[in-house]
């Protein structure tokens, strides 16, 4: 029979006696929440079909809808310079309103979603990392990749002849952080409750619903006054509404930031009741 | 059940109480090996769980479990598929809220007090636990950095030969590699006590061996462990104290020794010899009581009582049929006996 009690000291052992002796504690907050936001950051990143949904479908869009005239409403003979330059002016916010909500709300869900399926967030929160550190991280990482998104989409319609209003320059930063929060919360809410595979089939067909009929590609004076209305009050219409105040007549547009702000409170409230951690 | 009989062990089929479960009693240990954690409640125990139960629906995966762990003890949690395991080391890391009892994990509540435990314990899940698309390395240094005196990473990973694999995906890494890496990231921050769900499922022999003699290192260095596995071996080997537990009961509670080595007449000889022998004459040759039986084509065994003449007996049957005995080896009870014959033969769904 083999031996009956386990070999304490064991000489024959490749770890040296006093290796495993415990030490235990809570590593630095600042430490955790850049390791955590970094790979969050890095994992979004290095998603093919993420990067698809975030950087290449806008990016598509913005260059097609600025070279063709196909959308109603958007009329380079109305803007006076006419052709490319002119369009682009009016699609470029929009634009950046359709990729915030691709990151912030349907990357994220979709993320969320399955990194529940595969047992990260019970592995985590098995960790020091304390819950509230977990959101931020991931805030902290939507919020990289939107700037990553913001800058390319800038550059791309800046060579296709955009010249945005340098006023609104300040008031659009406040809105694309603002609209972070407000998809993020809402994909948050999406992503911690529902099965994964429920979640990628509903945050995409909200991404498409949103992208058609919530004030991205068609502004809300292209819908009846009724409707028109509740478009700007869901948030891709508050947010695509906010930053062609900003960006075409550089005002700030008070109204959508705070249909913002309260979207993201109210999500926030949701998700936090919701969110499960498998 | 009613085997008092054959089984003169610690059978439990109501929550245990303290006294029959400390069977080998050391004094608890409140040595330099608790020298991390606050002083207070260094003389508790690691794990001290009573009455627990947890429903799911309708199904009642835990009914009544009661265990108590000592500090820098291996506590091997043993039992068929869905005896209650997994669910009862998740009420004891505080991701299960139990239905009814009491659980104290290092003398806290891991419900009311999770935070001020979560920097203390380790924990390994069972299966997953990383993104899919994280690489080995990045995942281990993502939990290391949630600890202030982690293991060196890159030794924690050359030491349970992740080097190579170090860039690779999770969702690419093998079944025995995952569950490496996931085993390091329950040890990365010097836990006092770590949580283990069936470590070596599906790790090669020598990965097992790997991990055998890093659990005694870390049980020698002081880390409470608690470990949930089928393998009898590896409880025997590597555990102070088992706890059998079935349909969500404790129905066994010891040392392995406790459990194994209690009745003379149970024993057993095994040895290989030509297949298809006539176990007719020997049975006839032995006296009453004592079973033999081929286990498997050339392996044969003979279940009772063993003394000198009976190995003899069992030899010259062997002369007589002409087959010398090969890897012959006499052995008591073993915690595989112990545990089929408390938890059944039959398979189970």
């Amino acid at each position: 029979m083999s031996t009956t009690g386990p070999s304490a000291g064991n000489p024959a052992s490749r770890f040296a006696p006093g290796t495993f002796v415990p030490a235990p504690g809570p590593g630095s907050r600042i430490r955790m929440l850049l390791a955590h936001a970094r790979v969050e950051t890095l994992l979004t990143l290095r998603h093919g079909e993420q990067l698809l949904l975030t950087v290449l479908i806008p990016i598509a869009l913005l260059v097609a809808l600025s070279l063709l005239d196909v959308l109603p409403g958007v009329d380079g003979a109305v803007a006076g310079s006419g052709g490319t330059g002119a369009r682009v002016h009016e699609v470029a916010p929009g634009i950046l309103a359709l990729a915030v909500m691709s990151s912030a709300f349907t990357g994220q869900a979709i993320a969320l979603g399955f990194d529940r399926k595969y047992g990260v967030l019970k592995r985590l929160a098995a960790t020091a990392l304390p819950r509230w550190l977990l959101v931020c991280g991931r805030m902290v990482a939507a919020l990289v990749v939107v700037l990553i998104q913001v800058s390319l989409v800038t550059l791309v319609a800046l060579a296709l002849g955009w010249r945005p209003e340098l006023a609104g320059v300040l008031p659009a930063t406040g809105l694309l952080v603002a609209g972070t929060a407000a998809f993020g919360a809402l994909g948050v809410l999406l992503g911690g409750a529902l099965r994964a595979d429920i979640v990628l089939a509903l945050a995409n067909i909200v991404w498409f619903v949103l992208l058609l009929a919530g004030g991205i590609l068609l502004t809300p004076s292209a819908f009846p006054p009724g409707i028109a209305h509740a478009v700007t009050l869901v948030p891709s219409g508050a947010l695509a509404e906010g930053l062609r105040a900003a960006l075409m007549d550089g005002a700030t547009a008070w109204t959508s930031l705070a249909v913002l702000m309260v979207w993201a409170v109210t999500a926030a409230a949701a998700a936090s009741r919701t969110t499960r951690l498998t | 059940m009613d085997d008092g009989d054959v089984l003169p062990l610690v059978v439990v089929n109501e929550p245990a109480t303290p006294s029959l479960r400390l069977a080998d009693g050391d004094l608890p240990a409140a040595s330099a090996r608790d020298g991390t954690g606050d002083r207070a409640d260094a003389a508790t125990p690691a794990l001290e769980i009573t009455g627990v139960v947890k429903r799911f629906g309708t199904v009642t995966a835990v009914n009544g479990i009661g265990l108590t762990m000592r500090r820098g003890h291996l506590l091997a949690l043993l039992g068929p598929n869905g005896a209650g395991k997994t669910t009862t080391v998740e009420v004891c890391e505080g991701h299960a809220r139990p239905d009814a009892g009491t659980v104290r994990v290092l003398g806290r509540d891991p419900q009311t007090e999770r935070a001020a435990l979560r920097s203390r314990i380790g924990v390994m899940p069972q299966g997953g636990g990383a993104f899919p698309g994280v690489r080995a390395e990045e995942m281990l240094r993502l939990v290391a950095s949630c600890a202030r005196h982690p293991l060196d990473v890159p030794w924690l990973l050359d030491t349970l030969g992740l080097r190579e694999c170090r860039r690779t995906p999770f969702k690419r890494l093998s079944g025995g590699q995952q569950q490496r890496l996931s085993l390091a990231c329950a040890i990365v921050g010097r836990p006092e006590l770590v949580f283990l769900d069936e470590p070596t499922a599906g790790m090669d022999p020598q990965a097992r061996l790997l991990v055998w003699d890093l659990l005694s290192a870390l049980r020698a260095d002081g880390v409470s462990i608690l470990l949930t596995t089928h393998m009898m071996e590896e409880a025997e080997t590597l555990a102070d104290h088992v706890v059998i537990v079935d349909a969500g009961r404790v129905i066994a509670d010891g040392s392995p020794r406790t459990l194994t080595a209690t009745d003379p007449n149970v024993g057993h000889i095994r040895f290989r010899a030509k297949a298809g022998l006539d176990t007719g004459l020997l049975t006839a040759a032995l006296p009453e009581d004592y079973l033999v039986r081929e286990l498997t084509p050339g392996t044969y065994r003979v279940d009772g009582h063993v003394d000198p003449q009976v190995v003899s007996t069992v030899t010259a049957w062997c002369a007589q049929q002409g087959v010398l005995a090969e890897h012959l080896h006499v052995g008591g009870r073993d915690l595989e006996e112990v545990f089929l014959e408390l938890t059944g033969r039959e398979l189970r769904s």
